[in-house]
């Protein structure tokens, strides 16, 4: 899978993208938010608070609930604030 | 229908860009323009957004609008990058036979390219930065749109 930061949360974990290997105990984004938050750190700052977080599956809007799947583009970001 | 979606470093003509949306049909052209408010000592915004998922984000919000009225053209362009205060950020620019048309879809397309399309926006004022915070209200201007 290809993980990808942006804004405030690309500056907290120190990159934009890098690749986590889907496995079994990865099953959905909350998962994975909770892998990459466990790993301290800038990780554990940009992770500390769900409720601040967007995430995109394939470059869809997805809840914390979307089941991943290997390949799978994930991002995290803050609310969007464009426009 | 005319789809011009574009998501750029550089400044766009706003005379140009409107004359492009007439043609046979077109009784109107609503359109929207977002500048760099340059308020509370702001001196520059820097946008960044998520390539790909930006331009797809953008066709859906554009694909939702041209279901709801009968519209002849859509132009949507968003710049990126550091921008000064009082440039331009956006465009939306809507053509329709009719004005009803336009201005709504016009509305639309903004209310939910502020809450669906990934930018992000950082402030600065003088040596400061600062990532902008969404505002509740901009999620309640684009969910009156779901109501019957």
């Amino acid at each position: 899978m290809n993980v990808l930061y942006f804004a405030w949360v690309r500056q907290k974990t120190g990159r934009s993208e890098e690749v986590i290997e889907h496995t079994p105990s990865l099953r959905t984004v909350a998962d994975l938010a909770a892998m990459l938050r466990a790993r301290g750190g800038g990780y554990a700052e940009a992770f500390a608070d769900l409720t601040r977080l967007r995430a995109a599956v394939n470059q869809v809007h997805a809840g914390l609930d979307t089941v991943l799947a290997a390949g799978d583009e994930i991002a995290f970001f803050p609310p969007v604030t464009g426009g | 229908m005319i789809r011009n979606i574009h998501i750029q470093h550089e400044d766009f003509d706003v005379a140009d860009e409107i004359e492009a949306l007439g043609g046979d049909g077109v009784g109107a052209v609503a359109s929207f323009i977002g500048m760099v408010r340059g308020d509370d000592g702001l001196t520059a915004l820097t946008l960044e957004h998520y390539p790909g998922m930006t331009e797809s984000e953008i066709g859906r919000i554009a694909e939702d609008a041209a279901r709801r009225w009968p519209l002849l053209g859509i132009t949507i362009l968003h710049r990126v990058g550091r921008l000064t205060a009082g440039e331009r950020i956006v465009l939306v620019a809507v053509a329709a036979s009719h004005r009803g048309a336009a201005f709504e879809a016009c509305e639309f397309l903004m209310d939910f390219l502020k809450t669906k399309a990934p930018f992000w926006k950082e402030e600065e004022r003088g040596g400061d930065t600062r990532w902008v915070e969404h505002r509740a209200s901009d999620h309640d201007a684009a969910e009156r749109w779901h109501k019957p």
